[in-house]
């Protein structure tokens, strides 16, 4: 399950986490370091060597603000921000976890939700 | 008719383990032109070479195949076999059947098989050779070094040794280069300026050794042995030959706020300075943007002092050209620009500095007197942080993908002195990788650690917030610990990138000297040939070549004068006759082979040529200087009118070579 979940993180996040070289930048620069049990020099490092599950069980994963200071100032374009988001998606997309129905859409519609929202939640939610 | 001779040899084993070597010269023995074919065990030794000799003697060869190793290995060994026997040594051709045949093949049959292939091949390639004849041309015997820092220095202080004239075009009004900005050198920590300035006063005396200060290099033309260059004396309105260097005018020169570029900014100068003490020639310079007579004709204080009468407003640039056999290039590197790191705060606090700027805080003759204090307040700093790798490793975009080099060891040199110093100051060296693989190197860092308590963290620092009571706010990782540190300092010292003087890329144009993307030299072969640019006759010292430390420099330095010594010993040099022709009556003059020579070693000239009923006509044709030519080819590919061929590696001899590979038997 872990390399199965790994290959899905690598392609969602289209990072190259092997580009990494372990200077901890991303971790001296995140601003919400001491909320996470995983930090994400870490989340870089253990996506690489497989060891998923930690990640994917860990609340780290909804302490990340996305702010890509990471993304900013890692000098070896990892964008570690990017491999956070998605374990995240990994966890949220687990087969038999879904969250929308097609059923409940007509009572979800009105004029001011745009559609794309509805796509975007079907994209996240279903599966 | 060629009378061809071919011998195939065994290599011991190597070749005949896989090879029916008898089989390949029975099979050639048979092509057209072939009158003898003969195999041995070792031809290149002493008895295969005096059967090849024997043989061209005893059979009347015009011309000679020999089925062996790569031509790189003995090639030139079997040239002077033939030469020795009478035969022109470019009626030669090497089927290689050892690194493309032999050893890359386990079955015999296949083996052989390819290896008659490629004797055919060659078969057909030297039966379309012609003899050619290696020109000669003379060398002036006078070497230009470009730059004038320490590697510039060494060269040509080991080239003068040797007897030959020597110019340094140095674009600074003084020698010494980076060198001269530093305070102490690892691992020793012996004074750089005590070591150097010894040095830059011997260039001075020595007869053999020109000084072009404040002079830039504008045109380089030519080729090895007979370069012709231009040099832009820059008007330093003070004539050389009269300035004492006594230090009056930089005293009382009314033009105070300056910035100070031997102290990268921290302080100021006059508008007419000498840029420190020991500089060489000690000669005033007058910085025509700062200095009121030349920009408005208001002033003239410098010229009323002056005894020796020096001060020349009127003072022109002036452009001197010299011949010269050999080039060194050694203009060396800067830190980086640190625009692209914000997060540093570099631009923000005068507190955060470069590693260069730290060192001329610390050097007695710094804007401190060699007091460490805080450019902001003029304070004892209490805690400083160090940050390695700062646009070095970078593949983001904002900095230099490659390692500097020198940072891990004058950081480390940085931490031990300013706790030997200051023992109550507390020092952090933020680190991704300590790389110390230098003599006394990993000895020197783990001294740092170990007895000046230097605290050393596996780690990068991700921003520097300058805070309202005048401290720095480091945040960090500390990647062995797992945790994020925040550290109040008083100084972050940023190891900042090195990468090649500016000038290094038009100078590399005017020379036609190839770079690498980074702007470095790129070397004529990186193991073998390090100190030589790929274009005959211009050698390469210190860091334009790499990042290089001081005692790297030096060696490379030595290395390069020994190189250009080899060439100015030469009278004559003997050219490689397997060059460019172009065939003027072919030739088109579209310019596309000028364009793609990377030597530069075509040029157009206007000619004059018979036409019919008695008219003649000018015409634009390619000429190629034989002296300057590697033989690439590229111009033989760019030649849309098939005018340009390369002698010894001809388009027919080529396409001969591929129809016999082709040919079905």
């Amino acid at each position: 399950m872990g390399k199965f979940d790994r290959e899905q993180i690598l392609r969602t996040s289209g990072v190259d986490v092997l580009k990494c070289m372990r200077c901890g930048k991303c971790s001296a620069t995140c601003p919400s370091y001491d909320e996470m049990e995983y930090h994400p020099h870490e989340f870089v490092y253990m996506v690489e060597k497989g060891e998923t599950e930690k990640l994917m069980n860990s609340p780290s994963i909804y302490k990340c603000l996305s702010c890509f200071a990471c993304v900013e100032r890692c000098p070896r374009g990892v964008e570690p921000a990017k491999v956070v988001a998605a374990v995240r998606a990994q966890v949220l997309r687990q087969p038999g976890e879904c969250r929308l129905s097609p059923d409940d859409i007509p009572a979800l519609l009105d004029d001011d939700l745009p559609q794309q929202a509805l796509v975007t939640a079907f994209r996240k939610y279903r599966k | 008719m060629q009378r061809i001779g071919v011998f195939v040899c065994w290599c011991g084993s190597n070749i005949a383990g896989t090879v029916d070597v008898e089989a390949v010269a029975e099979a050639l023995s048979h092509e057209p032109g072939v009158v003898h074919a003969a195999n041995y065990q070792y031809m290149c030794s002493e008895a295969g070479q005096n059967l090849i000799k024997d043989a061209i003697r005893e059979h009347n060869l015009t011309g000679i195949v020999v089925c062996s190793c790569s031509p790189r290995m003995h090639e030139a060994t079997f040239r002077k076999t033939a030469a020795a026997a009478g035969l022109n040594p470019y009626m030669v051709e090497i089927a290689n059947i050892r690194e493309q045949c032999s050893w890359i093949h386990k079955d015999k049959a296949t083996g052989t098989e390819k290896a008659i292939i490629l004797g055919r091949a060659a078969i057909a390639k030297v039966t379309l050779n012609a003899p050619l004849i290696a020109g000669e041309s003379p060398v002036t015997k006078r070497a230009l070094v470009i730059g004038g820092g320490i590697a510039g220095i060494q060269t040509a202080l080991d080239i003068a040794e040797a007897g030959f004239e020597v110019d340094i075009v140095e674009k600074q009004p003084t020698i010494g280069g980076k060198m001269t900005q530093i305070d102490k050198t690892f691992p020793t920590l012996d004074c750089a300026a005590c070591i150097l300035t010894p040095k830059m006063v011997d260039c001075a005396q020595n007869e053999k050794i020109d000084i072009l200060s404040y002079s830039e290099v504008t045109d380089v033309k030519g080729f090895v042995g007979n370069f012709h260059v231009k040099i832009k004396k820059k008007a330093r309105y003070v004539d050389e030959t009269k300035c004492t260097g006594c230090g009056l005018c930089t005293e009382k020169c009314p033009v105070k706020a300056v910035p100070n570029e031997f102290n990268l900014g921290m302080d100021n100068r006059r508008a007419v300075y000498i840029p420190f003490a020991q500089a060489v020639p000690k000669v005033a310079t007058i910085d025509p943007n700062h200095c009121n007579m030349l920009k408005n004709g208001k002033c003239g204080l410098c010229a009323k002092l002056c005894t020796a009468g020096a001060i020349d407003y009127k003072q022109q640039d002036e452009i001197i050209e010299r011949e010269y056999g050999a080039i060194v290039v050694a203009t060396g590197y800067n830190p980086i620009k640190l625009d692209n790191y914000d997060e540093f705060a570099y631009s923000q606090s005068p507190d955060v500095v470069t590693s260069l700027e730290f060192e001329r805080l610390t050097n007695a003759a710094g804007p401190t007197n060699g007091t460490l204090l805080r450019p902001s307040d003029g304070k004892h700093p209490h805690t400083i942080v160090f940050v390695q790798c700062v646009g070095s490793r970078d593949t983001s975009g904002c900095g230099k993908e490659y390692c500097s080099k020198i940072c891990c060891m004058y950081t480390a040199k940085h931490a031990m002195l300013t706790r030997e110093k200051y023992p109550d100051t507390d020092v952090y060296v933020f680190y991704i990788d300590v790389r110390t693989p230098g003599k006394n190197f990993d000895e020197f860092y783990r001294r740092a650690v170990e007895e000046y308590g230097v605290h050393y963290i596996k780690g990068m620092v991700g921003k520097v917030a300058p805070q309202s009571d005048g401290k720095l706010m480091v945040q960090a990782s500390d990647l062995i610990s797992n945790e994020q540190l925040h550290i109040e300092a008083d100084m972050v010292v940023l190891a900042a990138a090195i990468e090649p003087d500016k000038s290094a890329r038009p100078l590399a144009t005017m020379l036609t000297a190839s770079m690498d993307t980074n702007d470095f030299f790129t070397e004529a072969h990186p193991k073998l040939r390090p100190v030589e640019s790929p274009t005959a006759g211009i050698f390469l010292s210190g860091a334009c070549q790499g990042p290089k430390d001081i005692p790297e420099t030096v060696s490379q330095a030595s290395a390069a004068a020994a190189k250009v010594i080899g060439l100015l010993a030469k009278d004559k040099l003997t050219c490689n006759p397997c060059v460019a022709h172009s065939d003027e009556l072919m030739c088109n003059g579209c310019s596309s082979c000028e364009k793609v020579c990377p030597y530069g070693a075509i040029t157009y000239l206007d000619k004059e040529f018979r036409m019919p009923n008695r008219t003649t006509a000018i015409r634009r044709v390619a000429s190629v200087n034989e002296a300057v030519c590697q033989g690439c080819g590229a111009c033989t590919v760019a030649c849309p009118s098939g005018a340009m061929d390369l002698k010894g590696f001809s388009n027919s001899q080529i396409m001969a070579e591929v129809d016999a590979i082709c040919k079905m038997k």
